[in-house]
């Protein structure tokens, strides 16, 4: 180690945590958000060389040959991934975080790091803290990963008496992890840590398991939070500042995230944790079957055409319906064939519309609609009387009166795009079905809406080839 | 079968129940059409236009009423004074007549027309459901009248309504003041701000405020609790104390404003009295009050039903008959609902029109059916579910606005206020950690809370759209546990090696990906 070392170091890595909250400022609008990442960049970089230099004595070449095909992995990954795949990718990269910090909590276990006595018991708490949440953070993350890809049923499991399940597993991880502390000061301990492990594993796995579909984002904000408090404990157990605070920091943002998807929903935190939609109420089903079932009225793409040029205000409101479609190519020249004919075309986004938080933005964009005529639900929501056409692509619950009108509804009070407030309404559909809530939307019934039936895709690349045989003619 | 068209003979109507572009429409139903001659001269529909539209024109009147099925009139029957002929007369038994009524006002001519056994729909009673929106004559007659009011307003108003800076001087705008925000006074309000006018509306009904701040009027606020709203969309009766409050905003107000437009009816009663002499006293010279409810006796004391009053300098319009003075718009409107409800009768587009007492429209506008009276309707199946619902937000009033306020307290505490009690316990937990925890640990622990506290500020201030990208993100520099590993790789333990080595590989696969995958996101960020 070169001497004198140990300033640069530290220096280093406040330099680190420095450019990390930059990355994260940066992120308040698209124009800084790409100079944030490069602050970010950077910031991993600094920590990283200054750690290999402060800490790394033997064993290079595992160290390299780790970080190269880690990195070529992530790249790759990265170069691959579809955007309508971001929250599964998201999910699985939190399970990474989460396996790390079992992983570096174990090491430090095994590796008997050198302690001052009288902080032998809160490092061995924070060691097994640290676990914990990782585990924790990891199971759940596989899971989620493993209901958003489609390879588990989206639908919540519910075990009977499941609160008291956890409750119990609370119990049993607070006593094993006394029993931790007891048998690892005199150099025991590895079988509680690993009962532990086990215990917050399956732990993981109820707790998504339990949540529905539509509360995805959620649980996808709080598994981001959760890997940044295990990156945080671990940085406890370490005593090391940088860890902790951009633990903290990204544990924070992760909060933060779930407390806007929350909201959005109208949903206590908890009772998303505590199970999916539908299942708590039991008020769903004669809701839906007491609302008064008027008629629809269907439209062709010629039909949707015709409107879409007839006015001179379009609000498209996309949904999870237009990601599973790919429709967000069509969605774009559409909007592009509209704007040319100085037709003002706007995207409403509801905080949850798609399966994580700003799932949709990112799919508009990867479409090349411009960012300037998206808008949040609170920018937009108050100009749907003026609007002329609304088009909802595989949209739902987001769009639903009921949330307003009816107190008895599962999603009452839930903030909801009022698209039916507008002239007229057009909804993209598969087929009648209810949402992810299971809620009957009575939009689907009202006089000014029309419903366009068939895949997403399918209907707008009629609707513009429509629109481009009116235009030609 | 045959639709008849009979020219309106009320003295001063100028609509026409159908106009050619409606016969038009109304033939591809299967139904023939037959015009009286001249019947939208007033209304500036041509005996020609109707002919080009496949109608046929008939001069004579008994002729017309005596040959067709279905006849479609504004008015009701009535007596024709110039031929002293009673239109009773014309119809038979068989018939079908379609119309305003207005069945609680003429509970005689229901008897009649019940006793000749004609068919009668009032177009006065549909009932008022989303569904029948498209057919609610009352609503498309109101939305006329509001605007029309305006234009008569603007009439006798000596001034702009818009105010301007001219090189001769300023203009102020006008002021108009709108009471009574149903249809046609939200009408009203649009009309009169489009004419460049500040408006303001008063309602007894405090959820039709957005409605008036959607029109950019502005709601005045009583500072009065009750509720004024009664059933079917209209207002109830309110309490002495209400409208005493009520009554003193309009006085000060008619000190402020140049054009005061009523329209404030109550179902079944005599229009209240909002504008006293007094008021009227005290308005400014050259002001204008439109009275839209002057049929019903007028909401201003001064109110010549059907005149114009000049009165203390303030004209007074007490026209009755503002739909009518806007024929061919309201003419258009009025054939177009009628149009829905035939097309609603008329499923199979055979011609043959079906009254069908399963359809709650229809069974709400029969008044006859028949040689029997079937007014008033036994309550739409609807209203139940509505009631329950009107129960409930009535049960409930101040919900939306107890939610608005609690979503309003809850933006506060997110804002940073924490509530008194979560800050003691919270203070508690750190003095019960501080006395058990090592130094060291609680220099690390401050660091941690102000980091938690900086993440806070900070991603508070992130665009909603960027929320993917931030998750990725964060994603990557969780991966800052990679830390952990670096320090443990040169560990003696070859376990320890190895676990660190694995640990390397996974995090740098997420630094990697998750930095790649936010650029790639963020590069997609165009305008």
């Amino acid at each position: 180690m070169i001497p004198g070392i140990e300033g640069i170091v530290t220096v280093s890595y406040i330099g680190a945590t420095i450019l990390f909250i930059l990355a994260l400022g940066g992120l308040s609008n698209p124009e800084t958000a790409r100079r944030g990442n490069l602050y970010g960049i950077i910031g991993m970089s600094l920590a990283l060389v200054a750690a290999i230099a402060g800490a790394v004595t033997a064993n290079y070449a595992l160290l390299i040959a780790s970080l190269v095909i880690g990195g070529s992995i992530g790249l790759v990954l990265a170069q691959r991934v579809r955007m309508t795949q971001m929250p599964e990718l998201v999910a699985i990269l939190h399970s990474l975080v989460g396996l790390a910090a079992v992983l570096v909590g174990f090491a430090n276990f095994l590796g008997h790091s050198v302690v001052r006595p009288e902080e032998v018991s809160i490092h061995l708490i924070e060691t097994y803290v640290g676990i914990l949440i990782g585990a924790v953070t990891l199971s759940g993350s596989v899971i989620a990963f493993g209901k958003l890809s489609g390879k588990i049923s989206g639908k919540p499991l519910i075990l009977p008496a499941r609160h008291a399940l956890n409750l119990l597993l609370l119990a049993v991880v607070i006593w094993f992890g006394y029993q931790f502390v007891a048998h690892a000061e005199s150099g025991g301990g590895l079988m509680p840590l690993l009962i532990m492990t086990g215990i917050a594993l399956l732990f993981g796995i109820h707790m998504v398991m339990a949540i529905g579909g539509a509360d995805m984002p959620v649980v996808i904000s709080m598994l981001n939070s959760y890997s940044g408090w295990a990156a945080s404990a671990t940085g406890f157990m370490l005593n090391n500042d940088l860890l902790i605070v951009t633990g903290a920091l990204v544990g924070s943002s992760g909060a933060i995230l779930s407390y806007i998807m929350c909201r959005a929903m109208n949903r206590k935190f908890l009772s998303v944790i505590a199970g999916g939609f539908g299942t708590d109420g039991g008020g769903a089903a004669p809701t839906a079957s007491a609302e008064p079932q008027g008629e629809v009225q269907s439209v062709d793409a010629a039909e949707t055409a015709a409107l879409l040029l007839d006015a001179k205000d379009v609000v498209i409101v996309p949904g999870y319906g237009m990601a599973v479609a790919q429709a967000q190519h069509v969605v774009n020249d559409i909007t592009k064939f509209l704007r040319e004919k100085h037709i003002k075309v706007r995207f409403a986004i509801h905080p949850v519309a798609g399966r994580m938080p700003g799932h949709m933005n990112v799919l508009l964009a990867e479409a090349k609609v411009p960012y300037d005529i998206v808008f949040e639900m609170d920018e937009i929501n108050e100009d749907f009387p003026d609007v002329d056409v609304s088009v909802v692509i595989g949209a739902n619950d987001i769009v639903n009166p009921s949330a307003e009108e009816d107190a008895n509804s599962p999603i009452a009070g839930m903030p909801v795009l009022q698209v039916w407030k507008g002239k007229t309404t057009i909804v993209l559909k598969r087929s009648m079905a209810t949402g992810y809530a299971g809620v009957e939307n009575p939009l689907f019934f009202k006089d000014n809406t029309r419903m366009l039936f068939g895949d997403a895709k399918k209907s707008l690349d009629a609707v513009l080839k429509a629109l481009r045989d009116t235009a030609s003619r | 079968m045959r639709i008849g068209i009979p020219k309106e003979i009320h003295d001063g109507e100028r609509r026409v129940a159908t106009t050619p572009e409606v016969a038009v429409q109304l033939q591809k139903l299967g139904f023939t059409i037959a015009v009286e001659t001249g019947a939208g001269a007033a209304a500036s529909f041509s005996d020609d236009a109707y002919m080009a539209a496949g109608a046929s024109i008939i001069s004579d009147t008994r002729e017309l009423w005596s040959s067709s099925d279905i006849l479609l009139k504004v008015r009701a029957p009535e007596n024709n004074p110039k031929t002293g002929r009673h239109e009773m007369d014309l119809l038979h038994a068989g018939q079908v007549l379609i119309s305003f009524l207005w069945p609680a006002q003429n509970p005689e001519l229901l008897k009649q027309l019940a006793a000749k056994g004609v068919t009668t729909l009032a177009m006065d009673s549909v009932p008022r459901i989303s569904r029948a929106q498209k057919m609610d004559a009352l609503s498309s007659m109101a939305n006329i009248a509001g605007y029309r009011a305006v234009i008569e307003a603007a009439q006798h108003f000596g001034r702009f309504f818009t105010g301007q800076i001219t090189a001769a001087g300023k203009v102020p705008p006008a002021k108009v003041l709108v009471i009574g925000a149903g249809v046609a006074g939200l009408s009203a309000i649009g009309a009169a701000r489009s004419l460049g006018a500040i408006v303001r509306a008063f309602d007894t009904r405090p959820e039709v405020k957005e409605q008036v701040e959607s029109m950019d009027g502005e709601f005045l606020m009583l500072d009065f609790k009750e509720e004024g709203a009664g059933a079917g969309g209209y207002a109830k009766v309110m309490s002495p104390e209400f409208i005493e409050a009520e009554m003193a905003l309009f006085a000060a107000q008619a000190k402020d404003v140049d054009i005061i437009i009523t329209t404030a009816l109550i179902p079944g009663r005599p229009a209240p009295t909002l504008i006293t002499a007094d008021m009227v006293k005290s308005m400014k010279n050259g002001s204008v009050i439109v009275d839209l409810a002057a049929e019903q006796g007028g909401n201003c004391e001064l109110t010549v039903p059907g005149q114009v009053a000049k009165q203390e300098g303030v004209t007074i319009i007490g026209y009755t008959d503002l739909p009518s003075r806007l024929a061919a718009q309201s003419s258009q409107l009025y054939a177009t609902n009628l149009r829905h409800l035939l097309t609603d009768m008329c499923k199979a587009k055979d011609g043959n029109l079906v009254v069908d007492f399963a359809d709650e429209v229809v069974r709400g506008a029969t008044v006859v059916k028949e040689k029997e009276i079937t007014w008033p309707p036994p309550p739409p199946k609807l209203s139940a579910a509505t009631a329950a619902k009107a129960a409930a937000s009535a049960g409930t009033a101040g919900s939306p606005a107890e939610a608005r306020s609690a979503k309003a307290g809850h933006g506060k505490t997110s804002g940073g206020g924490i509530s008194a009690g979560t800050f003691l316990v919270g203070a508690l937990i750190f003095l019960g950690l501080g006395l058990v925890a090592p130094a060291s640990f609680m220099a690390h622990f401050t660091v941690f809370v102000l980091a938690v506290f900086v993440g806070y500020m900070v991603v508070w201030n992130v665009t909603p759209a960027l929320h993917t990208p931030l998750m990725s993100v964060t994603n990557a520099i969780s991966s800052i546990i990679i830390l952990g590993a670096l320090l443990q790789i040169s560990a003696p333990e070859p376990t320890v090696t190895w676990i660190a080595g694995i640990t390397i590989l996974l995090t740098s696969i997420n630094i990697a990906g998750g930095f790649a995958v936010t650029r790639r996101m963020l590069d997609m960020f165009r305008k």
